[in-house]
């Protein structure tokens, strides 16, 4: 049911290794190219953020944990490219083009890189959907963190959160619900709440009692507690 | 296709060789453009950082009509300073006092207010913090030099929507009549992830 990436709450992973705050931002030039070409990729339109998002998480766990972070971006996006036929596997395996693409004319061009960067993506949207909670309501997530609309797809509920009862903290508006968009199945905007939970709701023992874990979550994870 | 034969698989097996591979092909077809690269590279290693994160604190630390601004729509706050774009549509504001204090975390992948903090630092994206803020996070905040007093509760904000957080630190003491630009300076990253504590430089 979960998969690789949903690791909140998982042991064994080790101490956080802190880089030094005059530590470059990308390690490697190649970091940088990673993420350049990855955020030119998404510029042609072929996917949305919760695709790619959905891309990465699919890695199997075995590349998941060996990649380094912008090699699991490299993967992620050489599997979407295919996917969308954006490029073939054949041409992967060449290293070179086939010829020009029909996808041409959308290519990010230098100049249009500072409005594209600082346009972004807004999620909110219009919806229909009622809002059903109000701040102080208590509600309880999902019984299994899983997409209900595509077996094993895209879902924003961690694992470590499924089950759990907390209480509305604030409704951010409608969102873009990512179990349906990250399947081209549409936006399905819905209502967004942040959601407090108690620690030791969410892992028996808390560290001190009191603290608490605060997650986004839309109105399908949640029903009355 | 077998459950492993990715197509990402037929990639050269150095990251850097993939990373070119990629980018030759998306250049052949027309569909990258390398001088785009550039830009792109250009605005998060120069122009997108810490700094713009900063310039926000400190204000509110200085303005109180902003501070409220701030906390009743981030969003449009920090836009009016010309701080907006991808991966900061939507932002909120999180004060740290002495009762609470406020630490970010994205469990599901590594999201992170761009536009305000840049692109995140390596230990964020980590396996390690990923996993263990939310369920251990006064281990991981000892692992950075921080230490909680107990009377203080911790809240960790997993970002697992489009909504970005930004941690507003807690004013050390003597920095009275300093200068926004002053403040600016002392201001840290980590401090703005709630991972640090801004001090008085000995």
């Amino acid at each position: 049911m979960s998969r690789i990436h949903d690791m909140g709450g998982r042991f064994g992973d080790g101490k956080v290794e802190v880089d030094a705050p005059d530590a470059p931002v990308f390690a490697e030039d190649w970091h940088a190219r990673a993420l350049a070409v990855t955020l030119a990729c998404g510029a042609l339109g072929q996917w949305n953020l919760d695709t790619s998002r959905h891309a990465r998480e699919k890695l199997s766990p075995r590349d998941y944990t060996r990649f380094s972070y912008y090699e699991k971006w490299m993967a992620g996006l050489a599997d979407l490219l295919v996917a969308k036929g954006v490029l073939t596997r054949e041409e992967l395996t060449k290293g070179h083009a086939d010829g020009p693409s029909q996808l041409a004319e959308r290519c990010l061009v230098a100049e249009n890189v500072p409005s594209a960067l600082s346009k972004g993506g807004p999620v909110d949207r219009p919806s229909d959907v009622a809002a059903k909670f109000a701040p102080g309501d208590r509600v309880t997530t999902r019984a299994r963190a899983r997409n209900t609309l595509v077996d094993g797809g895209h879902t924003r509920l961690p694992t470590y959160a499924q089950g759990a009862t907390g209480t509305i903290l604030r409704l951010h508006g409608a969102h873009v619900f990512p179990d349906s968009n990250a399947h081209g199945l549409g936006e399905a905007p819905e209502p967004i709440y942040a959601v407090v939970f108690d620690a030791a709701e969410l892992f028996g023992a808390p560290e001190r009692v009191g603290d608490e874990v605060i997650l986004d979550l839309w109105q399908s994870y949640l029903s009355p507690a | 296709m077998p459950h492993d034969d990715h197509d990402h698989s037929v990639l050269p097996p150095d990251p850097a060789l993939r990373v070119k591979a990629l980018e030759t092909i998306l250049t052949e077809k027309g569909l990258i453009d390398p001088a785009a690269l550039d830009a792109i590279i250009d605005t998060y290693q120069n122009k997108v950082g810490p700094q713009n994160g900063a310039a926000v604190v400190a204000r509110a630390w200085t303005e109180p009509e902003f501070h409220a601004a701030l906390m009743a729509d981030a969003t449009a706050a920090v836009s009016e300073m010309g701080f907006y774009g991808r991966q900061g549509e939507h932002l909120v504001a999180v004060e740290n006092t002495g009762d609470v204090h406020n630490m970010v975390v994205c469990t599901l992948c590594s999201c992170y207010p761009w536009p305000l903090l840049g692109i995140p630092p390596a230990w964020y994206k980590s396996d390690a913090y990923r996993a263990r803020a939310v369920r251990e996070p006064r281990v991981v905040l000892s692992e950075f030099g921080v230490t909680l007093p107990d009377e203080t509760k911790l809240r960790v904000w997993d970002s697992t929507a489009e909504v970005r957080y930004l941690v507003i630190p807690r004013r050390p003491d003597g920095t009275e009549g300093w200068s926004v630009d002053d403040l600016a300076a002392i201001i840290s990253r980590d401090a703005m992830v709630g991972c640090g504590l801004v001090t008085v430089p000995a």
